[in-house]
């Protein structure tokens, strides 16, 4: 089972490279100068060596084949604007991101279950409400407004935490230190990105534990004398997580979405603002290679989910 | 008006027609009504407001950066460029508002399409559709709409596009599962059995039986489609020509500290006006699913 998804993977990684390949040609002008990236000052030499390295003057599968074949050895081709290779560009941003999105998530989830449960004891109660408004802010927010208005509060009347990067670079003193300096920096924006998420699965926990607690086996469970406090969090808990993870498994594409906001706002020095700053620059190259490397992690976690799934529920080990 | 004269108009005797079921249903619920209301002021504002209130938007009223409440002339304060808030906001609903209901059309079709394909053929046609619905979903929505939009233009056209050509798999999930759910009931069978063609069947027989659970999405899909919208122009990518609340956002964005009206005023905006489209959509859906009522 985890070969077939593995392969499945992989065919997703050439569709995305297919696209890519597609969109630099359906893009209006000529495909070497969206390689080359327009604020690239591209001379005719560049070009004309870009022609030359891509196979530009064959035919269109062709320069597929030539276009996979130098994407897949890890050639994502070169930036002019920051003077480097996209891969190792990308490369130096993609930890930050992925701090910034485990971090949320694991907010997200954590809280999220917690204030769902909660909620589900008493479905009319103060906290039940908290969720329903909490989704609802969460839900209809702009994220980036979200941050900013934390910023302005958190940052700026009440100096509580920093207002953007991830470091502080004047700063002295040993790993420790440093560790909680971005831990301290990760707060604001983890928080950000995280609510929108802890909106939606603590409305979700809420709902299928109301659904579960409903069920026979509870009934059970009580009837026999659980104690209130292990039906909940051993007996229901464990069928009503389900739904959240599958959940914020299909939602991996939208976490990542939302970092490259998040970052924008908190100058985070991750593949969102990256992407960023390189669409400023009309950077093509770099902007196509995020697109990809983006993709590759939401397609890795999705492998991730499958195999938490796995572990959360034992029906489907057996099954395979 | 549709509470009780149905019961006795109808045909049958005491059965009530689903729509006015629904709206009495949604009639109720505060929640929802209030973002009707919501959503009503805001279009009104959004349509009426310029003609009251017609200073352009890009015109440069008073010194930039001015604070909301010091001068008559900005009561709302000015940008970095020393142009009218409140004009901003009254202007620029119109092209936001726009861009979220063409986008969420453009959602709609594109997920009804492949969801209703995927869901009423089945095999081949729903493996290849299902497969291709999956590739869309790994792609970080926004990243790929920023690319689509840096690679092609940024005009509202384009930009509408970008957002539905990146947001539909959810809805394209839904109408699936709706349709693999019809397709089996025997109402279906029934029209089958009396020589409906397919095109009858997929247009006629299961679609208006599919919509409750689609319209809901698809309001949900407007207030994405604005958020969404306001994402791309937070970064710069909205259309320059065209005064909108996400432009508004885009270009006071350097100046968040020094002017933090000019950025949080327009995505306040943004923010009622998703919220309102939530609250319907919430209402609709508690009013299409009796079952969900109790919750």
């Amino acid at each position: 089972m985890l070969t077939r998804r593995l392969i499945y993977a992989a065919i997703l990684i050439f569709a995305v490279l297919i696209l890519n390949f597609l969109l630099i040609h359906l893009a209006p002008g000529d495909p070497a100068e969206v390689i080359a990236g327009e604020m690239g000052g591209a001379t005719e030499e560049v070009m004309a060596s870009i022609r030359k390295s891509y196979g530009l003057d064959r035919p269109l599968h062709e320069q597929l084949g030539v276009y996979l074949g130098k994407t897949l050895q890890g050639d994502f081709g070169q930036s002019f604007f920051y003077n480097a290779s996209v891969t190792s560009l990308v490369l130096d941003r993609i930890g930050p991101t992925l701090l910034l999105v485990t971090a949320a998530l694991l907010f997200a989830i954590g809280m999220g279950t917690l204030l769902g449960v909660i909620a589900s004891r008493n479905p009319r109660g103060i906290v039940s409400n908290v969720v329903t408004v909490l989704s609802l802010i969460g839900y209809s927010a702009p994220i980036f407004w979200t941050g900013i208005m934390l910023i302005i509060l958190l940052a700026w009347v009440f100096p509580i935490f920093p207002i953007s990067n991830m470091r502080d670079i004047t700063l002295q003193g040993g790993t420790f230190t440093h560790i909680l300096d971005v831990a301290h920096h990760l707060v604001l924006p983890a928080f950000t990105l995280g609510i929108v998420f802890l909106a939606q699965y603590s409305r979700l926990t809420r709902a299928s534990m109301l659904e579960v607690l409903g069920s026979d086996y509870i009934r059970t469970a009580r009837a026999k004398g659980v104690p209130e406090r292990t039906v909940f969090g051993k007996h229901a808990l464990r069928n009503a997580i389900l739904p959240v993870v599958t959940i914020a498994g299909l939602q991996f594409g939208s976490i990542v979405s939302g970092a490259v906001l998040v970052e924008t706002v908190f100058n985070w020095p991750g593949l969102g603002t990256l992407a960023f700053q390189s669409i400023l620059a009309r950077d093509y190259p770099t902007v196509l290679g995020i697109l990809f490397f983006s993709s590759l992690i939401v397609i890795i976690m999705n492998i991730v989910t499958d195999i938490l799934y796995r572990i959360v529920d034992p029906r489907i080990r057996t099954s395979d | 008006m549709a509470d009780t004269s149905n019961l006795h108009g109808n045909d049958l005797p005491g059965a009530e027609h689903p729509i006015a079921e629904a709206w009495r249903m949604f009639r109720r619920n505060y929640a929802a009504m209030f973002g009707l209301l919501l959503l009503s002021v805001l279009v009104v504002v959004t349509l009426i407001g310029p003609l009251v209130y017609n200073v352009d938007p890009f015109e440069i009223v008073w010194a930039p950066l001015t604070p909301p409440g010091e001068e008559a002339t900005a009561p709302l304060g000015t940008d970095y460029l020393g142009r009218d808030i409140l004009a901003g906001l009254i202007h620029g609903g119109i092209a936001t508002l726009a861009v979220g209901l063409a986008a969420a059309l453009i959602t709609v079709t594109i997920g009804l399409t492949v969801g209703a394909l995927a869901g009423f053929y089945l095999g081949v046609v729903d493996d290849i559709l299902m497969r291709f619905t999956e590739f869309f979903q790994v792609l970080p929505a926004l990243m790929f709409a920023m690319v689509l939009v840096t690679l092609f233009s940024s005009s509202l056209v384009v930009v509408a596009i970008a957002i539905g050509v990146v947001s539909w798999p959810p809805t394209a999930r839904l109408a699936r599962a709706e349709f693999l759910r019809i397709r089996n009931l025997e109402y279906v069978a029934a029209a089958r059995s009396v020589g409906a063609k397919n095109r009858r069947i997929i247009w006629r027989v299961i679609l208006p039986n599919a919509l409750p659970p689609l319209i809901v999405s698809a309001t949900l899909t407007i207030g994405t489609a604005i958020l969404f919208e306001a994402g791309l122009s937070f970064l710069g990518l909205s259309d320059p020509n065209t005064y909108s609340w996400g432009y508004m956002i885009g270009s006071g964005r350097d100046n968040i500290l020094d002017a933090w009206w000019a950025v949080t005023l327009p995505g306040g905006m943004i923010f009622i006006t998703v919220l309102a489209v939530s609250l319907i959509g919430d209402g609709l859906n508690d009013a299409f699913n009796p079952k969900l009522r109790e919750r």
